[in-house]
């Protein structure tokens, strides 16, 4: 294994192998928000559809839940742009602090995440297991709804993948964190992580209105 | 056969092998299977691509046998709706996408600019092993019966209808697209970040111009795919209903997530193609390219342009005539940047020191077929027309022409005029021009009676086909075994060239870019030192170590002041 803070063979110097690792991570996001985009799409042109049934079953999931949760993950972005902070001046253990606390957030956000989903599940909205909507809905309803319902899993699904994968990352910075191999002239793989541990905030941030808060009064 | 007063290829014995090159700088199995040097990476793709095409080359001769008769007595119908999808899945995903970019590009791009490796070589190693993955599942949806939706996975056929091995073909095109998502970021930074000190953006050879606006499609388009499938696949799986109307879903939107990745994914193909004609043509007209900015610039041009045309596949889907109209004129607007290049690679012939060597053969057959898919392209683009030859033998032809005669004539072209560098050893010149000649012909037997077929109105995709259509049917078989044999040849005389070739030395041509520079093979890390460019691209009058007389030609303004 590569130790961390020494310069890759194809590289020339030290500069130009953050100034890669720097826009490899960019490009990598901007990959990552048309990947999203898909998604974004095919829900933006099912709840014009069916404005009706997707407030209806948009208002069946849980906005409190919703709300605490927008906040923990706020907070996460928080605790990591303190982490980022904390490496670049170089304060170790601090940074070891912040980035164990934004997993701990993380992780709670994924923990509440699971409730809601537990929640889905015993109402029976989860789509392809005994879905009904509610009882006498219309086929026609029924369907709609599962549509809905399709989308909010496979969008929260994916987003919850980007925060176990940000979490696995996050626990290998905390160990290369506690060996002390972070200063303010190495820091690269806290300034990448960070990134992309603020975008998968961002995709939640549009997450959270387009599925919890359009048409509830 | 020669004009030029350099030394030809065949005249320059003595040449020895490097002592130490990096073929033979490490063995055994897992020094390959292992390794992070991109030249290595380059030639497992090699195979690998080389692989897919022939498994899809085999379907193709199944479907042109089948065509030989009106009814068709080799297989059944819905056998043969399984071939010509398989022929689509293989050729396109795991062979044309990847095959330029992933093996020549992988191979030459830190080399042109000067660099030790990409940026990323782990990565590189990556998604090679992504791109077998993806393809495992799709060589296991071909062997446990195929699939029949055709490349395009339309829902909801593909998702509910279809009796066939979907979803593993959905999960290996869905993981494949990984393999191209990094190749291109990999692509990006390395341009950005690698460049040897003076070599400027536009001194950069247009290969690499070519690549980077590839790479900007693999990077924005290919998520976009992956998506798609992920929900389609989903959609068969879980029976969920977000493309299928019976489920309250829109069929029509799958379409339009489809196409936004999969016309684009046409530029993917054609573009690398249009880099190696680019190096291809001053070389062996001995003279700079006319207009560089103009090609570096339109190769841009056509990525991001390409971006906002999809919807011209759709005109008979019921869209709204605006719309129809508003992509039918974004789609002409493609063919301006594409029309830049090669009236600029014309003017470059003009009056240029013209040698038939073999990769010239290819760039010019590029030119003229590539000139034939352009213009027919344009019919399609035309929406009248369009509701005529739409889903017809027309479309099909048109697209062989842009893919086949372009991209596969720019991959194979491009392949002979680096193979010195790759292996070190030339290629047998003789054979290698009858194997030319031999593919132009045979392309065009096979392809050409295609246009006229359509016109007349016979629809793509059908097993069986009105009498009166044989005859061209009879000339497009006919045409295709041509066609296999100019593939096979190659085949055989590269393979045999990797031992018996004549020793190349460093730069036989000669041509002007970096990658010439060094050993051939090159070093493991690509050169001694880290050179420095002091010259613009193309280049011929200022460099005398390429030992050309220039005497009294004048000298080279800089790229980007020239046009």
């Amino acid at each position: 294994m590569h130790r961390t803070g020494e310069l890759f063979g194809q590289f020339e110097t030290m500069e130009q192998q953050r100034e890669s690792a720097s826009l490899g991570m960019w490009v990598f996001l901007s990959t990552e928000v048309l990947f999203f985009g898909g998604m974004f799409m095919t829900y933006t042109l099912n709840r014009s559809t069916y404005p009706d049934v997707f407030g209806e079953a948009s208002r069946s999931i849980n906005l409190t839940l919703g709300a605490v949760n927008t906040i923990v993950l706020i907070a996460s972005s928080l605790t990591m742009a303190m982490s980022v902070w904390a490496s670049q001046v170089g304060k170790k253990q601090l940074l070891t602090i912040f980035l164990i606390l934004t997993l701990i957030l993380g992780s709670v956000f994924l923990g509440i995440k699971g409730i809601e989903y537990h929640e889905k599940f015993v109402e029976h909205h989860v789509p392809g297991l005994n879905f009904s909507f509610e009882p006498g809905a219309s086929v026609a309803t029924n369907a709609h709804a599962q549509l809905f319902f399709s989308l909010y899993f496979a969008m929260t699904g994916l987003h919850a993948l980007h925060m176990i994968i940000g979490a696995g990352l996050l626990i290998w910075l905390i160990g290369q964190s506690l060996k002390g191999r972070f200063t303010p002239e190495y820091s690269t793989p806290v300034d990448l992580i960070g990134l992309y541990w603020h975008f998968v905030d961002i995709v939640w941030i549009f997450l959270f209105p387009l599925l919890y808060l359009i048409d509830r009064h | 056969m020669s004009t030029t007063p350099a030394a030809r290829p065949s005249a320059t014995p003595g040449n020895t092998l490097p002592r130490e090159h990096y073929l033979n700088a490490t063995y055994g199995i897992r020094s390959w299977l292992l390794t992070t040097d991109h030249k290595r990476i380059a030639l497992l793709y090699l195979v690998s691509v080389t692989f897919f095409f022939f498994i899809g080359g085999a379907f193709a001769t199944m479907i042109r046998i089948h065509l030989l008769t009106p009814n068709g007595y080799l297989v059944t119908a819905e056998t043969y709706n399984k071939l010509f999808t398989m022929h689509g899945v293989a050729m396109i995903f795991f062979f044309l996408i990847p095959s330029i970019p992933a093996v020549l590009g992988n191979f030459l791009i830190p080399l042109m600019i000067g660099a030790k490796d990409l940026a990323f070589p782990k990565i590189n190693l990556l998604s090679w092993y992504i791109y077998l993955v993806g393809g495992s599942f799709v060589l296991y949806s071909f062997s446990t019966g195929g699939l029949d939706t055709g490349w395009t996975f339309y829902t909801p056929l593909s998702s509910v209808y279809s009796n066939s091995a979907v979803t593993p073909a959905v999960i290996g095109v869905f993981i494949n697209g990984f393999s191209s998502i990094l190749t291109g970021l990999n692509f990006i930074v390395t341009i950005h970040t690698m460049r040897a000190p003076g070599m400027t953006w536009f001194r950069l050879p247009l290969f690499v111009w070519a690549h980077y606006a590839t790479s900007i499609i693999f990077i924005l388009g290919t998520p976009v795919i992956a998506i798609t499938l992920l929900l389609a696949g989903l959609e068969r799986m879980l029976h969920l209903g977000f493309f299928n109307p019976a489920l309250g879903g829109d069929p029509i939107l799958f379409q339009h997530l489809f196409w936004f990745y999969s016309h684009p994914a046409v530029y993917i193909m054609i573009l690398p193609a249009m880099g190696v004609i680019s190096e291809i043509i001053p070389t062996f007209a001995r003279k700079p390219i006319f207009g560089y900015t103009f090609i570096a610039g339109s190769s841009i041009a056509i990525a991001v342009i390409g971006f906002f045309v999809w919807a011209h596949h759709m005109f008979l889907t019921g869209e709204s005539a605006y719309a129809a109209l508003t992509f039918s004129l974004l789609s002409y607007l493609v063919a301006i940047p594409s029309a830049v290049k090669v009236f600029n690679w014309t003017s470059t012939l003009y009056k240029g020191s013209i040698s038939w060597d073999t990769p010239m053969l290819y760039a010019l057959g590029f030119i003229g077929l590539f000139l034939v898919g352009g213009l027919t392209g344009l019919f399609l683009a035309c929406l009248g027309l369009d509701i005529h030859i739409h889903d017809t033998y027309f479309v099909v032809a048109h697209f062989h022409y842009i893919m086949v005669g372009g991209a596969v004539m720019g991959y194979v072209g491009g392949l002979h005029f680096w193979w010195p560098k790759i292996t070190g050893r030339l290629y047998p010149e003789f054979l290698a021009r009858i194997a030319a000649v031999t593919l132009f012909i045979g392309f065009n037997l096979t392809f050409f009676p295609q246009f006229i077929l359509g016109y007349l109105g016979m629809p793509r995709r059908y097993h069986s086909y009105p009498p009166e259509f044989q005859v061209f049917n009879v000339m497009s078989t006919a045409g295709a075994s041509i066609l296999a044999l100019g593939y096979l040849l190659p085949m055989v005389y590269l393979i045999w060239s990797m031992r018996y070739g004549t020793v190349a030395g460093r730069n036989p041509w000669p041509a002007t870019g970096l990658e010439w520079q060094t050993d051939s093979p090159p070093l493991t890390e690509n050169f001694d030192v880290t050179p420095e460019v002091t010259w613009e691209a193309y280049d011929f009058v200022n460099r005398p170590d390429l030992g050309l007389d220039v005497k009294g030609a004048p000298s080279l303004a800089p790229a980007h002041g020239d046009d």
